[in-house]
């Protein structure tokens, strides 16, 4: 089930195998049969440690969706809350609690398991409701880094980059560093740690405090990472801005994965055979798990999209002469060995015919003309091209009220690309944005502005061409079929984020100290100290390992990035990705805007 | 034997031959044509009905993840699904109500005067509901110990554990506290830290003003208290202490969101009257009066059209009754409207298109491509031609169009504008190629004729012929230039 977490460099078996340990124990505090009520934002998450069978093994008989009213008549001894510490979930569990029949025999017992932290205030809050004592068991389960695959770990807490800019909550902080304490019990300590933004500085305070804290916590184990680099997502505030062109990305893009799930329209993925189809096309959306366990998507996700296509026909050769293959054999032994193939080549065939459909899904949005005029734009911004004035295929935009979303989009893409923008251009937009979508959308707006994506230009220097130049973000010859260059992820933009990635791993960030000083938050280094005992000696031609982790997000395109410069053969780095979120660019400002009430009609 | 021969005919035929044939098209697209026919032809010999290596679902998801049981093993309870979506709203609805027990004791209550009445009250529930574990005897825990430091205290709260916060008695000691929660990051500890400050120093009765200076040089703490009182919906209570502490930082904007709170019209209409005064800045004053100003029209205009619409008498709303009031719409929408109803109204009215321009200054272009599409809905081709018709001193009539004739094309396209018209636009458009384009595009036969006929282009003119129906009036036409031209050229 599991199998590609372990693919990678670092065995990420041990951390999902950790989280597993430590549901059932929490399951066998509760003695008896269970039902679980499920927060649902959780089922997802918990879907990537355990299935239902691993709860079924420990007695878990119903699961159900929390929602107010009374709980569902189940003959269980045990009912379970897993929740998330918010006060409006505590409401729910409340009221559940006190519509249940007191009369009813035998009775059930409450439990509730806190994910990932208790809550002194959601605790308070059931006591001044009079329900606390109702429950038996309070736990929490630490789920903080959460194995994606192989080479990535998220927090899935969506608005960790809302809550560290905007509110100036740094809880989701605590709980990274939390998350890197329980991985550095796991792999070893880690024994540098690199940082760029404030952020960075706070995780690594936290982290290097915990570990004062418990100072029983040293442990033997031979470290496995090399380097921890710790990255702000505001130090790089472009990158999710622009339009992800890699299969994966693009996948994300349009259709959003969760929890690596993609939900598809259904038309591509009609009924396999013939003279079913026609009737009955199904309606509900197909649903598809992505990741590197199926090895054809392991080998297209990371790629430019212009460079998928070859790659599926290539496929469909093989399997097509591996079909071949039976007229071919002839002896019951070569039949036998075709037979015994045959499930490994079906998997194969439907696979390629999955991808291929998406494939075709992205292609008909890739060859719009608006997809283009979009990109066009933004690439004109990237490489420096006219940020300084009113654009009109944004103002376009605008008269034809596409969607608000993009606007924003493009509109702190040319901000943060021109080191903010001059007052009258910001005027001018932010006029045409309330007029056309509604005034209320000013409180938006703000939210931008202090998160700096959307800023007027505070000095009369542009600081954005330096830094262009300097880590040489923009590449004009890019390569989409062989890649030389991370600048393949955009077709023509090297993400910032990991060309600093880059740069540390080689010459380091010594060279590009000016730079440095222009991007915002302090950058640093710090040293654990290892046993002797534990030191490593580093074999020849060995590559170093470096646990990158985003605060305040990642894209599928910067994980593609750094994949690339794992696999480069001269590279002497592989990355392992963890971040509080894996996020895009719609999803982004999506968590940035101010939920406004709906329409009354 | 033959049987066999038979079927690897048939296969040869099904897949491999138009598996891959490669057509000339754009390699990107045939690549994929390709690899899907592939995956087509091979269909009919692979039956993988029974052993697909994992079992999934319609939906995908493989049967046995957790979401997938979820639905399964409560469909086999009495609760019925489909109720979720609708239960979760009112839960959160019901969320949004809960804290309003307390809101009734503001802060502002408590410094005129009517401290000693409402201290009792914020002793019973302020300081219970979110202190934690403030006043209970100690009796009552068994881990409990008095002499826990400020960092062990955090510490043990961090992890969940119960404390008494009860010996953080002097304002120093509370503050201690409280700069170690914040130096811990985990803001479930500041919150509870912080309204324990909060709740118990009035309780002490100090001086408040002592308290806010404290907090406004500890703004992470500052911060968790207003988005607690955010989240809880204390809207009062939180502009309390926003104005005391003279933090400028959200204030103006906390309390214009708060508008989006007001459901009646009215109300919500005073309120943002009440916003204006407030000290934005310059900007943002003027967007807020305009917002005001809009509401403000919006009010009298849909009393006036709702009056209008039910007496029965205006063509146009009885040929074209409204989908929705106009009400909380933003105000191209407003001025969309305002073309489509009200387009010939002198512009005195609150409601005429003209007014609503000069009041809200709406740019020329943003005008113009409103009232195009509001115009060519109604198929008023007239009033488009006005729209771009100016006269000159002379009494010379020119047409100008300040977003482009190709735009003015394209919406009139939009809107099922007939040929006639439409042509009457490609013909201005400026460019050359984009005129042939466009004109093309929409089969504008006389502007094509006339465009190549201009540029003397024999070749694109005969090519063109093919175009166009047989016999047709276009067809002479050519016919004629081609003659005309071959006079031309040989004289």
């Amino acid at each position: 089930m599991a199998a590609h977490l372990s693919s990678g460099r670092v065995n990420l078996t041990a951390l999902r195998e950790a989280g597993r340990r430590e549901l059932r124990e929490f399951l066998d505090k509760c003695a008896g049969s269970k039902a679980i009520v499920w927060d649902e934002y959780l089922t997802g998450p918990f879907g990537l440690i355990a299935q239902y069978s691993l709860l079924k093994e420990h007695e878990v008989e119903k699961m159900f969706t929390l929602k107010p009213g009374r709980l569902p008549q189940a003959d269980v001894k045990n009912i379970i809350f897993f929740v998330r510490p918010k006060l409006e979930l505590m409401d729910i569990i409340t009221d559940n609690v006190l519509r249940e029949d007191r009369g009813r025999s035998p009775q059930r017992d409450f439990h509730i398991l806190f994910v990932p932290r208790r809550s002194l205030l959601c605790e308070q809050w059931l006591k001044e409701q009079g329900v606390l004592g109702s429950f038996i068991h309070r736990d929490q389960y630490s789920l903080d880094l959460i194995p994606f695959d192989g080479d990535l770990l998220s927090m899935e807490s969506e608005s960790a980059f809302k809550e560290c800019y905007l509110e100036s909550d740094q809880t989701s902080l605590y709980h990274a560093a939390k998350g890197l304490m329980t991985l550095q019990a796991l792999y070893g300590t880690i024994p540098q740690i690199f940082g760029k933004g404030e952020c960075a500085r706070h995780v690594a305070n936290m982290m290097i405090r915990m570990k004062r804290e418990f100072p029983g916590s040293q442990n033997s184990i031979f470290p496995v990472f090399d380097t921890l680099l710790l990255l702000d997502r505001n130090v790089d505030l472009l990158t999710p801005l622009a339009t992800q062109l890699t299969y994966e990305g693009l996948i994300d893009e349009i259709y959003g994965i969760q929890n690596t799930y993609v939900k598809l329209p259904p038309e591509k993925f009609a009924p396999k055979k013939q003279g079913e189809g026609g009737k009955d096309l199904p309606t509900e959306p197909k649903k598809l798990q992505l990741n590197s366990a199926e090895e054809l998507y392991a080998e297209i996700r990371d790629k430019n999209f212009n460079a998928v296509g070859s790659v599926l026909s290539k496929r469909a050769k093989i399997i097509s002469a591996a079909f071949e293959e039976r007229h071919h054999a002839k002896t019951v032994g070569e039949i036998k060995q075709f037979v015994s193939q045959l499930p490994h080549m079906q998997a194969a065939r439907s696979s390629l015919a999955n991808h291929t459909s998406i494939a075709e899904l992205i292609k008909d949005i890739t060859t719009s003309e608006d997809f283009f005029d979009n990109l066009t734009v933004e690439q004109e911004f990237m490489s420096g091209i006219d940020t300084d004035k009113v654009n009109n295929y944004i103002e376009d935009c605008i008269a034809q009220k596409h969607p608000l979303i993009k606007i924003l989009r493009l509109v702190c893409l040319q901000s943060v690309c021109n080191s903010g923008l001059k007052q009258k251009v910001l005027d001018y937009y932010k006029r045409e944005i309330l007029q056309t979508y509604g005034y209320e959308h000013i409180l938006t707006l703000n939210n931008l502005e202090k998160a700096g994506l959307l800023k007027p230009q505070t000095s009369s220097r542009n600081n954005y061409p330096t830094i262009r130049k300097t880590l040489r973000l923009w590449m004009d010859d890019v390569n989409e079929q062989n890649p030389n260059d991370i600048s393949y992820v955009y077709s023509g933009y090297a993400p910032l984020s990991v060309r600093l990635a880059q740069l540390l791993a080689r010459p380091g960030w010594r060279s590009i100290e000016e730079v440095l000083k222009m991007l915002p938050g302090p950058h640093f280094e710090e040293r654990q100290q290892l046993p002797t005992g534990l030191q490593k000696k580093r074999q020849h031609g060995e590559n170093r390992v470096t646990l990158v982790f985003f605060l305040g997000g990642v894209t599928y395109a910067e994980i593609a990035a750094l994949r690339f410069l794992s696999q480069m053969e001269d590279g002497g780095t592989e990355y392992v990705i963890a971040t509080t979120k894996l996020i895009n660019g719609t999803s982004w400002i999506k968590s940035l805007m101010e939920k406004l009430e709906p329409a009354p009609f | 034997m033959s049987r066999a021969r038979a079927d690897e005919e048939e296969y040869w035929h099904s897949s491999k031959f138009r598996a891959f044939t490669f057509d000339d098209e754009d390699d990107e697209l045939s690549q994929l044509k390709e690899s899907k026919r592939a995956v087509n032809s091979l269909r009919d010999i692979v039956d993988d009905d029974d052993d697909d290596l994992e079992r999934v679902s319609w939906s995908g998801e493989p049967v046995g993840s957790i979401s997938w049981s979820i639905k399964e093993t409560a469909s086999s309870s009495s609760s019925s699904l489909e109720s979720r979506d609708s239960s979760l709203q009112k839960g959160s609805s019901s969320y949004a109500a809960f804290p309003k027990q307390v809101s009734s004791y503001s802060l502002s209550s408590l410094f005129k005067g009517e401290l000693c009445l409402s201290l009792s009250a914020l002793s019973d529930t302020g300081a219970k509901n979110y202190a934690p574990e403030l006043r209970r005897p100690k009796a009552e825990y068994k881990d409990y110990s008095s002499d826990w430091s400020p960092k062990d205290t955090v510490k043990r709260m961090q992890r969940g554990k119960v404390c008494s916060l009860e010996r953080f008695r002097s304002l120093q000691d509370k503050l201690m506290l409280l700069d170690e929660a914040v130096a811990g990051h985990d803001g479930n500890v500041i919150t509870a830290v912080i309204l324990m400050c909060f709740t118990h120093l009035y309780l002490s009765l100090l001086p408040v003003e002592i308290l806010f200076r404290e907090l406004e040089v500890r703004q992470v703490a500052l911060c968790h208290l207003i988005h607690f009182l955010k989240e809880t919906g204390e809207q009062k209570l939180l502009l309390d202490l926003l104005r005391l502490c003279f933090f400028s930082l959200s204030l103006q904007l906390s309390q214009y969101r708060e508008h989006l709170n007001i459901q009646d019209v009215e109300k919500r209409r005073e309120f943002l009257k009440g916003c204006i005064g407030l000290p934005f800045s310059a900007e943002d004053t003027s967007h807020i009066q305009d917002h005001y100003t809009l509401l403000e029209r919006q009010i009298i205009i849909e009393a006036n059209d709702r009056h209008l619409e039910a007496a029965g008498q205006s063509e146009i709303f009885r040929k074209y009754p409204r989908k929705a009031s106009i009400l909380n719409m933003p105000l191209v929408t407003t001025l969309f409207y305002s073309c489509f109803y009200h387009y010939t109204e002198a512009e005195g009215t609150f409601s005429s298109p003209t007014n609503l321009k000069k009041t809200f200054k709406i740019p020329d272009k943003q005008y113009v491509l409103t009232a195009l599409a509001a115009r060519a809905k109604l198929r008023a081709w007239d009033d488009v031609d006005a729209l771009f018709t100016t006269k000159n001193w002379l009494g010379y009539t020119k047409k100008k169009a300040p977003i482009g004739f190709h735009r003015v094309v394209e919406i009139l396209q939009k809107n099922n504008a007939p040929v006639q018209v439409l042509q009457e636009y490609v013909r201005l458009v400026e460019d050359v190629e984009t005129r042939l384009n466009l004109a093309t595009k929409y089969k504008c036969h006389d502007v094509v004729i006339e465009t190549y006929r201009d540029l003397k282009d024999r070749i694109q003119l005969t090519a063109y012929k093919c175009k166009v129906e047989r016999g047709s009036a276009e067809e002479e036409k050519i016919n004629s230039i081609l003659s005309n031209m071959v006079r031309n050229t040989s004289s």
